[in-house]
Order: C-alpha cells, then structure tokens, then sequence
C-alpha cells in the first residue's frame, strides 16, 4: 500500500468509521424515506435480480423492493445490526475497497453516500471501480445488457441549503453532526422540524448538527465534543462533488454512464461496465 | 446470515477472487438457527438460475444439513401439482402452491441462518468470523 493510502486510510478511520460506529442508532433514527431516484432505481429491477448495496447504513433502501435480493454491506457493526432484519436482504460487515463478492455476478448495485466519505482521489476511483466489478458485463453487441449501478454523492453545489455551499467552495469538509443527551425532551415542534428534515435528503439531514443552537463552532470544534448540556458533536469527512466529477471518475474506472443527474444537493450517475 | 448468502460471498482479499478455490467460503464451528420467513414462490423461481447448486451442496454437506438433490429443481418442481399438467394448466401464479421441493428449497436457502461461527476461504485459509448472525470481512492491514 502506498503511503499516501495508508494515510487515506487511518483518516477515514478516525473521521468517518469511528464517527458512524458511535452516532449508528441516532443516525438511523433520521433515515428513513428513501430518495426518488434510489427508489425508482431499485424498483426497477426485475423480480428475482440480485443486487449489492454497498455501504448499505441502516438498510433503508432493503425495504424499498422485496422481489429482489440484495446483500447490503457497511464497514460500521452497529450500523450493519440495525440493517439486519430486512427480508429477503441479508448484510454483512466489508470495507468497500475490499468486498467479499466473486466479481461480475450482480445484476446491479446502489453506493448511496459513501464514495464521498473517501479522502484522495485515488481512493474515491478505486471505490467506483470496486462498485463496477461487482456488475455482470454486458453482453457481446448488446448494448444495455450489463448489470447497472447507481452511485450517489453529496454535491459542492448546492447554494440553496442551508450550508450554502457552492461552485468554488472548498470540496473536502468536516462535517458536523450533534447528538442531544438523552435525558432532553425534544419539544414536539423539534420533532416536526426533524421529520421535515428527514424527508429533505442528506442536506438537511445533516443540518441535524444545527439543531438547538445557530453557533457556528463546527469549524474548530475536535470531535466528539461534551457540550455543556451533555450534547455531543462528532465530525464526518466529505468530499464534495463538483459538476461532472463522479462520471469522471466512472469513466477512469472502466465504466459507462447510462444516466446521470441532480437530486436535492447530490450528484448521482447510474454506471455499466464498458 | 442465510445460506443463500453464501452464493454471493467470497474471500475479500483481491488475489483470491480470480481464484476458483475461493468460493464458496466454508463454514466452520457453525451454529445454525432456523429463522421463519413466508414462502415466496415467484422469488424462489427468479433466483434458481442464479443458484451455484454444486456449492451449495457442498455447504449443506460440510454443516450436516440434509443432502440437496443433485440436481437443481426446475421451476416445475417449484410448484405443488407442477408434473401434473391438467391441474396447472390456466391456474395464474397467484393460485400456484409451493411444492415440498420449494419449502425445502426455502428452509435451506433463506430459513437457515448462521448466527456464531467462521466462513473459512478454500484459497488463502483466513477465517472470517460470523457474530451475532453476521460475518465480518474487514480485514487486518497486512492483508488490504
Ligand atoms: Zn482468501
């Protein structure tokens, strides 16, 4: 492994995996409505296909289609215990840069937000390389017979959420995310506010970490950090998708883009093997 | 983690994939536990093509577990009555009635569950353990 990896791989340990292991259950509790286009995407598929759902979380996109069978993974234990009861589904604990699947012996395979959690370049192509193996090529001179994939990362632009980000923005944040104490009572007005937020995508979702107060302390703060009344703020690496980056980095890994958009401050792209 | 699982897993280690001695994995030491689930005739139909059945078997023998015929069912064989023409004949997939075949069928592949055991690879030996009913293939550094 090269140095530059190695490194890339102890960061996303201490700021992504050791994050996700500790905030799992309270994370899960705000995912639950799957995106149009994941939904649309799994629902797709034919009854009877098999599927990968890598970097799978609590397993919200296992319950969307039950006539398929999918085998979620996720590198958090606690994540991957939450995800575990979706039938027909099963999940497993992996790391996406080394998944337990013979290669070329999926039909299609979903990446919703993980990708983004990869520190170099080069890690981020190997992610959407590992994602494309797992698909059956296509057929010689049948176009669109090949398995498909459909990966999805947060986006630089996105000026209209509440983080404001946009084109020119610095494209690797550390992004916070605060979990109450458990003894507060959350007003029902929050949990309106909450569920709202959940039902607006990754964006809002993480302004999950504003809740309560508008102190802006995210930029210094070490995570986790003990707030006064016992609330603790835990920081996520992100790199942020600029226009056109993800099928970039699908073409440089072997793949073809079938189709590719914008969804609510994410870029996503459905891939096949060339 | 349910047998049929094991159809979609191999070593995660990348030099073994290319390797046939790989897959399937091999249970080891394992605790099954039969979790009950509703028969899904039309699932069970789609996935029979996808099924390494020869693997399969071999898993079954290795846990002790009844032997699976040597050959895989037909989609027929899947349906109660499903030799016999005249009562099939005009009934939708809705009426159609699993056989013996497809609950046995459905037992093994997605009622049996592994819950505390390892999943050893053919190629390389490295043990993947199974906890709590699910198998952890993050692998020590040296091996990455
Ligand atoms: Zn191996």
């Amino acid at each position: 492994m090269a140095v530059s990896e190695a490194a890339g791989l102890s960061y996303e340990e201490e700021h992504v995996h050791e994050v996700y292991e500790q905030i799992a259950s309270h994370f899960s509790s705000t995912r639950y409505k799957p995106w149009p286009i994941v939904e649309r995407f799994l629902k797709e598929q034919p009854n009877g296909a098999i599927g990968a759902d890598v970097g799978c979380g609590n397993g919200k996109y296992l319950a969307v289609n039950k006539e398929v069978f999918i085998v979620g993974s996720d590198r958090s234990t606690n994540l991957v215990k939450i995800a575990q009861h979706h039938k027909p589904h099963d999940v497993v604990v992996a790391d996406n840069l080394s998944l337990p699947h013979p290669p070329h012996s999926f039909d299609f395979a979903i990446s919703i937000a993980v990708v983004h959690h990869l520190s170099t370049p080069a890690r981020r192509m190997e992610a959407v390389k590992c994602i494309l193996d797992l698909l059956r090529p296509p057929q010689q001179g049948v176009s669109g017979s090949g398995g498909k994939a459909l990966i999805y990362v947060w986006a630089l632009e996105q000026k209209s959420s509440r983080r404001g980000w946009d084109e020119g923005s610095e494209q690797d944040v550390m992004v916070p995310w605060v979990m109450t104490a458990k003894k507060e009572k959350v007003p029902k007005k929050k949990k309106k506010q909450q569920k709202r937020r959940g039902e607006e995508g990754l964006a809002q979702e993480n302004g999950e970490a504003e809740k309560g107060s508008e102190d802006q302390k995210e930029e210094n703060s070490e995570a986790p950090e003990t707030k006064p009344e016992g609330d603790k703020t835990f920081l996520r690496y992100y790199h942020l998708y600029r226009k056109g980056e993800l099928e970039g980095d699908i073409e440089q890994a072997g793949g073809v883009i079938v189709e590719s958009g914008y969804e609510k401050d994410n870029w996503w792209a459905i891939a096949s093997l060339k | 983690m349910k047998l049929l699982t094991l159809n979609f897993l191999t070593c995660a280690i990348k030099t073994c994939k290319t390797n046939a001695s790989s897959f399937p994995l091999h249970p080891r030491d394992a605790e099954l536990e039969i979790q009950e689930a509703d028969v899904n005739l039309p699932f069970l139909k789609n996935i029979l093509p996808r099924l390494m059945w020869e693997e399969l078997r071999t898993i079954c023998k290795e846990l002790g577990l009844p032997d699976l015929p040597p050959t895989p069912p037909t989609p027929t064989d899947l349906i109660s009555g499903g030799n016999s023409t005249d009562t099939t004949e005009g009934r939708t997939q809705a009426e159609q009635e699993p056989s013996q075949t497809a609950k046995d069928l459905h037992r093994v592949l997605l009622e049996t569950c592994i819950q505390e055991g390892k999943l050893v690879c053919g190629c390389c030996g490295h043990e993947y353990a199974v906890k709590e009913g699910v198998a952890n293939f993050l692998l020590p550094g040296h091996l990455v």
